[in-house]
């Protein structure tokens, strides 16, 4: 009967870690610091959402300080966030929008639907750029410096608390 | 009028299938305690019934989809009528209320199937393994009906049509790929079920460990083919020509593989020479501990992955009382009651024993190293240490040495003996093996691509290193009894070596993909072609092809190596105009030694050019061709004789004379 306390030790284990999975429900997982941040936003070359023939590359997010927005039509969290992106955009965000695995009409559609306060949405039907940027599933967003450097990363949904509390200071932070 | 009430009827059939699942966990197991026949022989009934309510309820959830009752808030909100008949029927467990209903179900038929099967076990010990598994599924369906009915309904004012269905989910791999994944995660209840049985009766003898081998088998088996239909699914459908990405619920279905893999051999330990008794208990409460806090993951949000969308922190909650109550329980239950004596080593570091002892080790430290960085981010997320996600990296430089140690054992093990052996005898067995996979290491890289290169030879050594040893049983066999002898060795065996050859192949394909993969991006147009891998891709072609319902943009692209024609392959971009959908076709020419993939990207500018997406994948399939063979190992194993107990009372009847 001595030695029985090592049999104690995996539920010990299991312990500890329930109280740390306990702690991680009340949290907000979506605060996750991209592998990418410092460094330059990805090299992409992709057609316009609302201009097929349109080319942009990443040159396009140098010179002012920009909300990288993914989304996509077929991402019922992306509605819930629409109503905070037009906010930040009536406060005089630079908003760019990446339709992220989704069709030219639907991702069009949505936007007459839910407004568009996107100064341009890259259309990325493969979801190559959103691959490159290590995208999880929409919606999620970058802050990208006028230099054009990703200094923040918000995976999943913009909450309306969200907009003053987070993104507006780290827009400012890097401006 | 009776298609108005299917919903009410699934309702009140999930309900009386609570009951029978708390009657199930309770009455039989007061029975084994108090000693009363009858009250124990509640269980087998129970088992039945509840599997029979489940079927009915799930039955009627797919009917609501089938016929488009979209009055039900879950059927609403994923499917719509558009959709194709089979997509809407596989969107039954689309969303996480039907999962989990599916789940639920699952865990029925496996205590079905027990109850069926295992009418030789003694009564008490039937009585409590029953008992156990009604316990796991009582708890499951309190969850459901509290948290996450599939049945509620919008009234009075239903919606026309439904939502539709996530684009990516709409295919026929994902059909398949969580049903299989849950009957392996719901399947190792069965051995924690037996393990729990063992700890409760006090008999840990080696023949709860035969009763459970089987099913552990199995469910190993399912979970094997869920992975790889996974992985091979998002080679496929992502586009991204990636076939494994360390996201947190990838590695959710690893950590109880890894675990039952374990499992699986400490339970030969324990089962044949009646060693790692308390360790093969622990490990059976573990896997499916494992299993449980895989669903966790993916139903609470706690992680952000492509898979979680019920986010939904009260639901988060329920599952992490239900996975603390019966990990507290049973961990504890096993502090308590686990095996006094440690049993005295009884075998040397030379000896099957011991190769299997490392064997278990290892897998326990993959699983360990999975856990850690799935659960990194959070870890430092509460000691407010930072927020930092862990990337491919971190797993890639800690998993890819441990397989290649892992595979050093597993080239010896088999043809170890149990208990001891001198080492000199088997260096002897081996050194040949040795050579062989030496040279096959050695040559191949060079055969194939012309330069000698670390990494290959590295993993190509490992999978020579497994296979070849295998050979030696059979190949005794036959100098000793001709021909016939190798049918001398059981089944179970085969299904070792079986699954011992897919781990090489999977070995195989990754080393192969992952040293000598091509991907371009290119900009194609008529008559252009590109080099990509060794490969000359020519367009030959662009047409506009009228489909049934849909226009589409079609290349024709021809595929050459040197001057022989390897494939002529048409990747498409359609335009559903019903849908107002747009559709990439990617053209795949698989083969046994190389995938080559070709996906149009956009139109550019010039209206003639597209964006094309090249990749040549070397051995790709071995991956996944890999993964189905050690399921098949597993299966087979399961056929094994011993485990039929009316051929193995004939055998002892023969063996008599």
């Amino acid at each position: 009967m001595k030695k029985r306390y090592w049999l104690f030790v995996p539920l010990l284990i299991f312990v500890v870690l329930a109280v740390l999975l306990w702690q991680g429900l009340g949290r907000d997982p979506s605060h996750r610091e991209s592998a990418l941040l410092e460094k330059p936003f990805p090299a992409f070359s992709l057609t316009t959402l609302e201009d097929g023939e349109r080319t942009v590359d990443a040159s396009w997010l140098k010179g002012q300080v920009t909300l990288v927005n993914v989304w996509g039509e077929w991402c019922p969290t992306c509605k819930r966030e629409m109503p905070q992106l037009l906010a930040l955009k009536d406060r005089g965000v630079h908003l760019i929008g990446v339709d992220y695995k989704d069709t030219r009409d639907r991702g069009r559609a949505f936007l007459n639907e839910f407004g568009n306060p996107f100064a341009l949405n890259v259309f990325d039907p493969e979801g190559s750029l959103g691959f490159d940027l290590g995208v999880y599933g929409a919606p999620e967003s970058f802050i990208v410096d006028a230099q054009g450097n990703i200094r923040y990363h918000h995976t999943g949904y913009i909450t309306p608390e969200d907009v003053d509390g987070v993104i507006l200071p780290e827009l400012q932070r890097w401006q | 009028m009776l298609i108005q009430i299917l919903p009410e009827i699934g309702l009140y059939a999930m309900m009386l299938a609570l009951a029978m699942a708390l009657v199930q966990a309770v009455v039989p197991l007061a029975g084994s305690l108090a000693r009363r026949p009858l009250w124990m022989s509640y269980a087998a009934p129970m088992a039945w019934g509840q599997a029979l309510f489940l079927l009915t309820a799930f039955v009627c959830l797919a009917l609501g989809f089938l016929f488009n009752d979209f009055s039900v808030a879950y059927i609403a909100s994923n499917a719509n009528s558009q959709l194709p008949w089979y997509y809407r029927l596989s969107a039954v467990w689309g969303g996480h209320e039907g999962s989990v209903l599916l789940w639920s179900m699952m865990m029925a038929f496996w205590g079905l199937a027990v109850s069926v099967f295992s009418r030789n076990l003694p009564r008490d010990m039937l009585a409590r393994v029953l008992a156990v598994l009604g316990m796991i599924n009582a708890g499951f369906l309190i969850f459901i009906l509290a948290t996450s009915s599939p049945f509620e309904r919008i009234l009075p004012v239903p919606p026309s049509d439904g939502a539709d269905l996530n684009p990516l989910l709409q295919d026929p791999g994902l059909i398949v790929h969580p049903p299989m994944l849950y009957m392996g995660y719901v399947g190792f209840s069965v051995a924690f079920a037996f393990a729990l049985a063992a700890l409760m009766g006090g008999r840990l003898d080696a023949a709860w460990t035969r009763w459970a081998r089987p099913w552990t088998n199995l469910a190993w088996a399912f979970l094997s083919v869920g992975i790889a239909l996974g992985s091979w699914w998002a080679y496929y459908e992502l586009g991204w020509g990636g076939w494994w990405f360390w996201d947190p619920v990838e590695n959710a279905s690893l950590m109880p593989w890894l675990a039952g893999t374990a499992l699986m051999h400490s339970l030969a330990v324990t089962e044949k020479r009646g060693g790692f008794k308390s360790w093969t208990v622990l490990l059976a409460i573990v896997t499916f501990s494992l299993s449980l806090l895989g669903t966790f993951l993916v139903r609470s949000g706690v992680l952000t992955s492509v898979h979680a969308f019920a986010n939904d922190p009260s639901r988060g909650t329920f599952i992490l009382i239900l996975l603390g109550l019966t990990v507290g329980a049973s961990l504890t239950l096993y502090a308590f009651r686990a095996p006094r004596v440690k049993s005295p080593l009884g075998f040397g570091w030379c000896s099957r024993d011991a190769m299997l002892l490392f064997n278990n080790i290892l897998l326990l430290v993959m699983m360990v190293t999975v856990l850690l960085g799935t659960l990194y981010p959070l870890i430092l997320d509460s000691l407010d240490l930072g927020k930092i996600s862990v990337g491919p990296p971190y797993f890639n430089t800690l998993i890819v040495p441990l397989t290649v140690a892992l595979g050093l054992f597993m080239g010896a093990g088999p043809v170890t003996r149990w208990k001891q052996m001198a080492p000199r005898e088997l260096i002897k067995r081996l050194w040949l093996s040795a050579m062989v996979a030496l040279m096959v290491a050695l040559t191949m890289p060079w055969l194939y691509d012309g330069a000698w290169s670390l990494s290959v030879t590295l993993g190509l050594l490992v999978a020579a290193w497994i296979v070849v040893p295998l050979v030696r049983e059979p190949l005794v066999l036959i100098r000793r009894f001709g021909l016939r002898g190798p049918g001398k060795l059981s089944r179970s065996h085969y299904g070792m070596v079986l699954g011992h050859i897919g781990m090489a192949m999977t070995i195989v394909g990754v080393t192969m993909v992952s040293n000598y993969d091509h991907a371009d991006n290119v900009r194609m147009r008529p008559g252009h072609s590109v080099e990509v891998g060794g490969y000359r891709f020519t367009m030959t072609q662009l047409n506009e092809v009228h489909g049934p319902n849909y226009l589409a943009d079609r290349a024709t692209v021809r595929v050459t190596q040197g001057d022989r024609l390897m494939a002529m392959l048409h990747p498409e971009k359609r335009f559903f105009d019903t849908q107002r959908q747009a559709m990439t076709e990617t053209a795949l020419d698989h083969g046994l030694t190389r995938d080559l993939y070709v996906a149009m990207g956009e139109p550019l500018d010039d209206g003639e050019s597209w964006a094309m997406r090249i990749q040549v994948k070397p051995f790709v399939r071995w991956l996944w061709l890999g993964a189905l063979l050690m399921a098949a190992g597993g299966i087979l194993a399961v056929c094994d004789r011993r485990y039929r107990h009316r051929s193995r009372t004939r055998q002892m009847m023969e063996a008599r004379p």
